[in-house]
């Protein structure tokens, strides 16, 4: 069990710096998930936590020691690869025992934690096996298992579901979640897929190319995103923009349609302002507020809601709205934003604009 | 699914296969065929006359003395070539896979030597090792070592393994390279994370995985040694001094072309031939079956 902390660490290539100042706490017992697109240095970070690679300048601790100088095995931290990384020429029980033996645990001991593991990850009657012998979730909770028995100070995963198809992947989600309940020892956990960081994660660290746009809860996050490129990333269908003007108090993003700002921010918007809306946070027309009209081009029923892809300014925006109502492709559609629902954005900074 | 090239025409691939064909079974097969028939005939010394004469030339080979000290040396010597030959190779090629800079030089004049020609290299080793006039010779002579290829038995060996093995490294060194990149990074990185050293991740994880390799190449390099020697050693010690050098192909050579004696040089080509069958074809059985990954 560890706090581990970046402090104003940096990670550069040759001249290219590919980190930029980053400084991030991660509390004893949390899981964190750090997200962003691939590229944008996740893994990297998490590579520099396991000294995997070196770290340029600042500082990582963990447990409240300095970790630049200390080789990865003496980290105290054990690691889930993307592609398993599993010893092909050992059995399941010699993967997980490994790291023990090598440590030089007593035979029974060694016997005890793999027995353990393997009855928390239900991989009991594989332990003979070679991993060529076993299915990807298998291999996977292989993995998980060689992490668990050393009982480490902190577990890193590297998209560690990346490999695998998407109904196992949400099973796998799940055990993840099961198994940080059980044990909570300190995790981060590296991924692309925003779905994964909202569902597992205590806290996420939105990542975009080697910058820390913003670090919360997932939820918090969602409704509250500092920047054009989090609140784009974190929803899925994406959150709608649309550019536009300055307009008086409002902002004008087309069609004669303005936005109203709300008092607290009007002082602070630019010319150039970017207003967002979640597909969810539109409605029916009514009397209050700037009416939308859209053109219906598609419509995807989902059973359970319905996303509309509606023309407006040249532009597809994306509804979302309960799944029988839905209006035929090709019909008009009115529609407004939920009052306090639009999310304003300076358009050449790509900061949120807040009260 | 395999994928098939289907000719339409029948006699097209019979007309593409033929040169090769023809070139395997005039220098392969003819000759194989023309050695198990010579083997079981007894020329006069004129070869004017020949006399069949059953196995009585293989029954001869095994009372010689002569014959059975160069099946020592052929199996001390390949011994030598094969491990310090893979050994030496294997080193290179983990330090090429670790070097990040200029990689492609490395690789490049490692693999040069397989472009030599067996007799110039054993030339060169030779002239390197020269009595009289090598260098290394006049840097033994520093250090107080007498060295004398020609009179020494036990030097003349070390000049034509090192000759042999210089030769078959770059072959090796591929091979392993090959080998080496094959294994995904993040295996040696989940063990160094689990705790083990450069020495022991070698030890436990690269090696084994190495091993169908490892296996491979030891077969390849023990027919090498068996057979592609030849020039190596035709070009330095002749297989002297004595019979110090002279393996089992240089026998054949020695014992047909110079001793003249048709019938024992091609029964003793015939079992050489068995050798290599054996070998290859336990190669084949476990070199299928042992690819670990």
């Amino acid at each position: 069990m560890a706090e581990i902390v970046l402090q104003g660490v940096t990670k550069s290539f040759g001249k290219t710096e590919v980190i930029h100042k980053t400084d991030v706490t991660i509390d004893d017992g949390e899981f964190v998930v750090m997200v962003g697109p691939s590229g944008c240095g996740k893994s990297t970070l998490l590579r520099m936590i396991a000294g995997l690679e070196t770290t340029t300048e600042g500082e990582v601790r963990i447990a409240g020691k300095r970790m630049n100088e200390v080789e990865p095995k003496d980290r105290n931290i054990a690691m889930v690869f993307q592609n398993y990384a599993l010893y092909p020429h050992m059995s399941v029980y010699d993967n997980m025992a490994y790291g023990l033996k090598i440590r030089k645990f007593s035979k029974d001991d060694i016997e005890k934690r793999v027995q353990r593991a393997a009855g928390i990850l239900e991989l009991g009657p594989y332990l003979q096996r070679k991993p060529r012998e076993l299915s990807g979730g298998q291999r996977q909770r292989v993995a998980m298992g060689r992490a668990i028995v050393r009982e480490p100070a902190a577990f890193l995963f590297d998209e560690p579901l990346s490999n695998l198809d998407a109904k196992l992947r949400v099973q796998m989600r799940l055990e993840i979640q099961k198994l940080h309940r059980e044990l909570k020892t300190t995790s981060v956990y590296v991924t692309h897929d925003q779905v994964e960081a909202m569902t597992l994660a205590n806290r996420m660290i939105v990542i975009n190319a080697g910058v820390v746009e913003q670090i919360g809860a997932p939820l918090q996050v969602y409704d509250d995103p500092a920047s054009l490129f989090v609140a784009g990333f974190i929803g899925s269908p994406s959150m709608n923009f649309m550019p536009g003007r300055r307009a008086g108090d409002g902002v004008e993003v087309g069609e004669g349609v303005v936005v109203p700002l709300p008092p607290g921010i009007r002082d602070k918007a630019g010319e150039q302002v970017t207003v967002g809306v979640r597909p969810e946070h539109f409605v029916a027309a009514s009397g209050s507020g700037p009416v939308f009209k859209l053109h219906v081009d598609t419509v995807e029923a989902l059973g359970a809601d319905s996303l509309l892809h509606a023309g407006f300014n040249g532009t597809l925006l994306v509804v979302r709205i309960e799944g029988h109502a839905t209006p035929q492709a090709g019909t008009a559609l009115d529609v407004s934003i939920m009052p306090g629902k639009a999310y304003f954005f300076d358009t050449a900074t790509g900061k949120r604009l807040k009260a | 699914m395999e994928k098939r090239v289907v000719f339409r025409s029948a006699w097209l691939p019979y007309v593409l296969l033929a040169p090769q064909l023809v070139i395997t079974a005039m220098f392969f097969f003819w000759p194989a065929i023309q050695a198990v028939y010579y083997s079981f005939l007894l020329q006069d010394a004129f070869g004017m006359t020949s006399q069949f004469v059953w196995f009585q030339n293989y029954a001869e080979l095994f009372r010689d003395s002569h014959y059975l000290s160069s099946f020592k040396t052929t199996a001390f010597f390949a011994t030598l070539v094969a491990t310090s030959g893979i050994f030496i190779s294997l080193l290179l090629a983990t330090m090429a896979d670790s070097v990040i800079k200029g990689a492609l030089v490395y690789k490049t004049f490692l693999i040069w030597p397989y472009a030599v020609a067996p007799a110039i290299a054993g030339v060169l080793w030779a002239f390197i090792f020269a009595p009289s006039i090598g260098i290394v010779t006049y840097y033994l002579k520093v250090l107080g070592f007498d060295w004398n290829w020609i009179i020494d038995p036990e030097q003349a060996m070390a000049l034509v393994v090192i000759a042999s093995v210089w030769k078959q490294i770059s072959y090796n060194f591929l091979f392993f390279l090959a080998g080496l990149q094959s294994i995904p990074k993040s295996l040696i990185e989940a063990a160094a994370i689990d705790g083990a050293g450069p020495f022991r991740r070698f030890w436990t994880i690269v090696f084994p995985l190495l091993s169908p390799t490892t296996f491979f190449l030891l077969v390849i390099n023990i027919i090498y040694s068996f057979f592609d020697t030849f020039g190596v050693i035709d070009a330095t010690t002749q297989g002297g001094p004595g019979d110090a050098t002279k393996v089992l192909v240089y026998k054949v050579y020695y014992d047909g072309v110079k001793a003249a004696d048709l019938g024992s040089s091609s029964a003793q080509s015939v079992i050489l031939m068995i050798v290599v069958v054996t070998l290859t074809v336990v190669q084949f059985r476990y070199v299928e079956r042992k690819v670990q990954y």
